[in-house]
């Protein structure tokens, strides 16, 4: 082999060019995706084949379905043996679906106000690059406001309950300076202490600007299962971030407080936790107490999601590399510092999916309180709504309703925690 | 030997390690390190891996615990204390062998977010400042980038403007250049020789025996956690003493 054969030297550099235009468009995807192969081909047509049948055969139910009818007699007399839903029960009961069969039906506008103020709080939360960050105002006042709208009652009760959570903001922003651990503690007495003395206040002022009240026993619905998805959501996420920090924290009591809690409330299932809820939490109390039911239902199904977003927290905060730590510290970052601006949130970038997994699972196993005689959607079509003489026997277009109900749901929470992923994408851009 | 006699050291103590000693465990990773470092001072740590040369300089940070002896910063000794550990992180930069910038910030939010937080900096004065040391390392275009875009050796010399911006006193450089590509090396090095000559304190862990012998004021060679033999750059290569260090050299700058 001489040396003619491989000498070479480049006299220019090549320019970069278009890849090769070869066939592109319709026909191209369908050869690729649907008929690259023999089997592949023969697999697109059986599985069209199947897909058509199954449409042949509920297409009548639906198309058929009758949307008029007081009751299920009534109805199968209008299908007269065709094959159809009777989607009359939906718009019969609509009512009682969403909001219960005991809150007054000349105030359905005050969950449907609350409910619809909800996308205006939840806006600048979940798009903070679009809506302005004043709007975070009302994002703060909306639980009280959406409290007075759905239970009723003096207007003093949400406003003393916000002065609350003044007093403890304030006394946090004077002892911060000492040592932010005490300061969280020290404010969450205070504020606690100002809620027991302005409940003597309240009590006297029960007639003071107030609005026709609702007891939490008469409501019911979709309402419930939305109220507890969206409130046990939003307080266990911040919940799970402590404990998933506690539980790394260097200070031992702290960590195994945090190891204890978590371990026990993941070894339980939720169901016995709202029986305790329920019954048993009611021999603890002292007679008389009156602790609403939906609250002691929050409390048990928070602690039971954040305990699981804590874990999934903790696997963000181990994903990250050693360094990021380091590079906080060397630069002076406190501990405080060090996790809002640099761990938390790439630790919560990669904690998304598993976070949505906990959230969408949580708002699922809400309609598990049906089991304790509450009246949640579930509750309602297996109480009230099948056991009535109208309505008897109609299974699938009532739970089929509250699988759609559920499907859009958590179908819209999936899609935008996967808009909110590309959002935060920083890398290849 | 002609560029190091225009940097100037004075006599004022910058860092001060005496009787320091580190454990892993059971596993003596430092033993009895004494160390004086003056302001203005450039030295080169070189050693076999595992020898405990980026430990040391870890000590210095607080980003490890040394179990025995003392280290004072600046005047600061270096205790159990978070508030003087912040203090004296705030006054000691650093800079990683991985860079370690923050992905999910702008190169300008990089720089600026110790200043705002940590200083106290009203935000358009720290932009300014950030955007002057861009400029001297060399990318001010990028600073609206994220780390993800750069090249390696960009973003190292955005971690040192990121550093820089804190105004230290004193710069750690943990094998600064050991995880860049060959063709970026030099222009990581083209910086701390520029900051060398602006008579910044500085101590680097690195294995460029090129960039010790041109800026170097004191060569320290580490082996088995102690520190076996330290001089200046033109005798520590031409006459080393100890016979672990010719081993060492002979390996390093045999090809």
């Amino acid at each position: 082999m001489s040396r003619d054969q491989f000498a070479f030297v480049r006299k220019h550099m090549l320019p970069e060019a278009p890849p090769p235009a070869t066939q592109t468009g319709a026909i191209k995807w369908l050869r690729e995706n649907l008929f690259s192969s023999p089997g592949n081909a023969l697999l697109t047509i059986v599985s069209a084949y199947v897909v058509l049948q199954i449409i042949i055969s509920t297409a009548p139910w639906f198309l058929n379905g009758v949307w008029e009818s007081p009751s299920l007699s009534a109805c199968r007399e209008i299908l007269d043996g065709k094959v159809g839903g009777c989607f009359a029960v939906l718009t019969e009961r609509w009512n009682q679906l969403l909001f219960g069969f005991k809150y007054p039906s000349e105030l359905y506008w005050r969950p449907g106000l609350a409910f619809l103020l909800l996308f205006i709080a939840a806006a600048p939360v979940l798009f903070a690059k679009v809506f302005p960050r004043k709007m975070l105002i009302f994002t703060g006042l909306y639980p009280f406001i959406a409290y007075w709208l759905i239970w009723g009652g003096s207007l003093m009760v949400p406003v003393f309950a916000l002065l609350g959570v003044l007093v403890g903001a304030f006394v946090y922003s004077r002892m911060v300076t000492v040592n932010a651990g005490v300061a969280v503690i020290v404010a969450f007495v205070a504020a606690l202490i100002f809620w027991i003395l302005s409940g003597y206040v309240t009590a006297s002022m029960e007639n003071v600007l107030a609005i026709e009240a609702v007891a939490s026993r008469d409501m019911g619905g979709f309402m419930i299962n939305l109220m507890l998805g969206v409130v046990c959501v939003s307080l266990s996420l911040p919940l799970g971030i402590l404990l998933a920090l506690g539980r790394q924290s260097s200070m031992p009591i702290i960590k195994w407080i945090c190891v204890v809690f978590i371990e026990f409330i993941r070894g339980v299932p939720l169901i016995t936790l709202l029986f305790v809820a329920n019954v048993v939490l009611a021999y603890f109390l002292p007679p008389g107490t009156n602790f609403d039911l939906i609250l002691r239902v929050i409390i048990m199904i928070t602690m039971f999601s954040s305990a699981y977003i804590a874990e999934v927290i903790r696997g963000g905060l181990a994903a990250l590399p050693r360094g990021q730590y380091e590079a906080a510290d060397s630069l002076g970052l406190d501990y405080a510092q060090a996790m809002q601006l640099i761990i938390l949130p790439q630790a919560l970038k990669i904690s998304i999916p598993g976070i949505v997994n906990v959230a969408v699972g949580l708002f699922k196993d809400t309609t598990l309180v049906s089991v304790i005689s509450m009246f949640d959607i579930v509750g309602m079509i297996r109480g009230p709504i099948l056991a009535s003489s109208e309505w008897n026997g109609v299974y699938w277009e009532l739970f089929g309703f509250a699988c759609v109900l559920f499907f859009i749901t958590c179908y819209g929470i999936s899609q935008y925690s996967q808009w909110l992923e590309r959002q935060l994408r920083t890398d290849h851009r | 030997m002609a560029a190091q006699t225009q940097m100037k050291v004075s006599d004022q103590v910058a860092v001060e390690i005496s009787k320091m000693n580190k454990w892993y465990g059971a596993f003596h990773v430092l033993r009895d390190i004494d160390l004086t470092v003056y302001q203005g001072e450039r030295i080169v740590i070189a050693g076999p891996s595992g020898s405990g040369k980026s430990t040391l300089i870890r000590c210095i940070n607080a980003l490890e615990e040394h179990q025995k002896g003392s280290i004072t910063v600046d005047g600061t000794l270096l205790s159990n204390d978070l508030k003087n550990i912040d203090k004296i992180r705030s006054e000691v930069g650093m800079v990683f062998q991985h860079f370690n910038l923050f992905p999910h910030l702008t190169i300008m939010e990089n720089c600026t977010l110790a200043p705002i937080w940590v200083r106290k900096t009203p935000k358009k004065e720290a932009e300014e400042v950030a955007m002057h040391f861009l400029e001297k390392v060399k990318i001010p275009e990028q600073a609206n980038k994220y780390p993800g875009q750069l090249s390696g050796g960009q973003q190292q010399r955005v971690a040192i403007a990121r550093s820089l911006c804190m105004r230290p006193r004193i710069m750690l450089f943990d094998e600064p250049t050991s995880a860049l590509d060959p063709e970026m090396i030099s222009e990581v090095l083209d910086t701390m020789i520029q900051l060398a000559e602006e008579g910044m304190t500085m101590l680097c862990v690195t294995h460029e025996m090129g960039f010790a012998r041109k800026v170097a004021n004191r060569v320290i060679f580490m082996d088995q956690g102690q520190i076996v033999e330290q001089n200046e750059p033109e005798e520590f290569f031409n006459n080393p003493q100890s016979d672990r260090t010719k081993l060492f050299l002979s390996q390093i700058l045999g090809h």
